[in-house]
């Protein structure tokens, strides 16, 4: 293992079954319990694939999903009183909770924040005390990012099964050339990046980079509109 | 009279960097009565507001406060130099269940969010956007957390009350469970 970083999954197993409630347009009071459990192992896989340490959260929620599975191939018992609930309650109610807390999340984002939007008295000396510095952002969220990812693997690569261990190229030097390949530019395509890359490994190590970079708050991923083409800048180029 | 009282308190929400509340300037003014101080500010509220001026008084952090409006926030940004303020998702609904579900624990937050929450905790701590209000009575005597006046004042929030109602599942565009 040559990976020096360690990324953190910094959204959790509720954001992912989010993510594929919405790309595959599914009313969550009925969800297809085994698309959906199919498709969120394929994610566990890719995380696994690209050394992202999977949270044991992520390890609960795929063996809650296959217990629901499970209990939906049984038959129903008349009579059973116990058994009468729906047993993908058991996730439908947290994503409810979830969901609800993500809008209010949203709603406070919109408000008329203070050293973004309006500003106090005497705002020069302490206008940098706000709490613009140092947090990462994802405007894209790390789903999204992924699926972008698995396409222009898909098409460089067709049928390719993502399980193997990046060795050859380093992190932080595709960090180096995102960051160089962004000097004077306003933007830059996602899918530019890898325009280059010769190789699976080297297509991964730019990937991660790319997430590195993210976190670290030297640039932002964002789209201009929502299912938009993802784009990339430095975060000194706002100002 | 009235009319110089107005003018008095008025001085002192134009020097005050912080937002003043109307028992700190009945402390200033012992002489007044507090509901006339209240009267006052609220007077001078809508006044500052019928003026149409790039500024107004906002009631903030159980206070009042001078703030420009939100239209003038590029010439603003552009005389600081500052980046405009980011929380990214995770700390923002980090911040929301905080603030939702206070007091607090750390359990309750990551149950919600799935994942590991304590390097997110330590920057909301760090930024005074969240503070420890004691132990809870389990075992391990967890840490609970709450929101501060900060962040009420960072979110241009009165009180914690005036928080957004959580919305019905309904209008989040998610079908309720057949009857």
């Amino acid at each position: 293992m040559t990976f020096e970083t360690r990324l953190e999954v910094f959204e959790g197993p509720l954001d992912l079954l989010l993510h594929l409630i919405k790309i595959n347009e599914i009313d969550i009071s009925d969800i297809p319990v085994a698309t959906i459990t199919e498709q969120y192992l394929e994610y566990l896989d890719l995380l696994r694939a690209l050394d992202i340490n999977v949270a044991g959260d992520f390890l609960v929620m795929a063996s809650t999903l296959m217990h629901i599975k499970s209990k939906m191939l049984l038959p129903k018992q008349e009579g059973d009183v116990e058994e009468i609930e729906d047993p993908r309650m058991e996730i439908v109610r947290p994503l409810m909770e979830y969901m609800q807390l993500r809008e209010a999340a949203h709603e406070l984002a919109t408000r008329d924040i203070l050293y973004r939007d309006v500003f106090k008295r005497g705002s020069e000396t302490d206008g940098k005390r706000g709490v613009e510095e140092d947090i990462n952002t994802a405007e894209v969220s790390l789903y999204e990012l992924m699926d972008a990812f698995k396409k222009v693997m898909k098409r460089r690569y067709p049928g390719i099964v993502l399980r193997f261990r990046a060795e050859t190229w380093s992190v932080k030097k595709k960090m180096v050339e995102i960051m160089k390949g962004l000097k004077g530019k306003e933007h830059f395509y996602f899918r530019d990046l890898f325009s280059g890359n010769t190789s699976i490994s080297e297509m991964i190590a730019t990937f991660l980079a790319l997430l590195d970079l993210m976190k670290n708050g030297a640039i932002i991923v964002f789209q201009d509109k929502v299912g938009g083409d993802i784009k990339l800048k430095t975060l000194k180029a706002e100002a | 009279m009235s009319n110089s009282l107005k003018l008095i308190i008025e001085s002192l929400l134009f020097a005050a960097s912080e937002p003043l509340a109307p028992r700190q300037i009945h402390a200033l003014l012992p002489g007044n009565d507090l509901k006339e101080i209240k009267d006052v500010l609220q007077e001078l509220k809508n006044e500052y507001e019928g003026m149409k001026r790039s500024f107004t008084i906002k009631e903030v952090a159980k206070g009042y406060q001078f703030r420009t409006l939100p239209r003038y926030r590029p010439y603003i940004s552009r005389m600081l130099s500052t980046t405009p303020t980011r929380l990214s998702r995770a700390a923002l609904e980090t911040l929301a269940i905080i603030a939702y579900k206070q007091p607090a624990i750390r359990q309750e937050v990551e149950r919600l969010r799935g994942v590991d929450v304590g390097g997110i905790l330590r920057v909301l701590l760090k930024k005074g956007l969240i503070r420890i209000v004691g132990r809870k009575r389990l075992p391990g005597r967890p840490i609970i957390y709450g929101t501060t006046g900060r962040f009420l004042e960072f979110f241009d929030l009165k009180d914690l009350s005036s928080l957004p109602t959580l919305k019905e599942i309904e209008e989040l565009g998610v079908g309720e469970e057949e009857p």
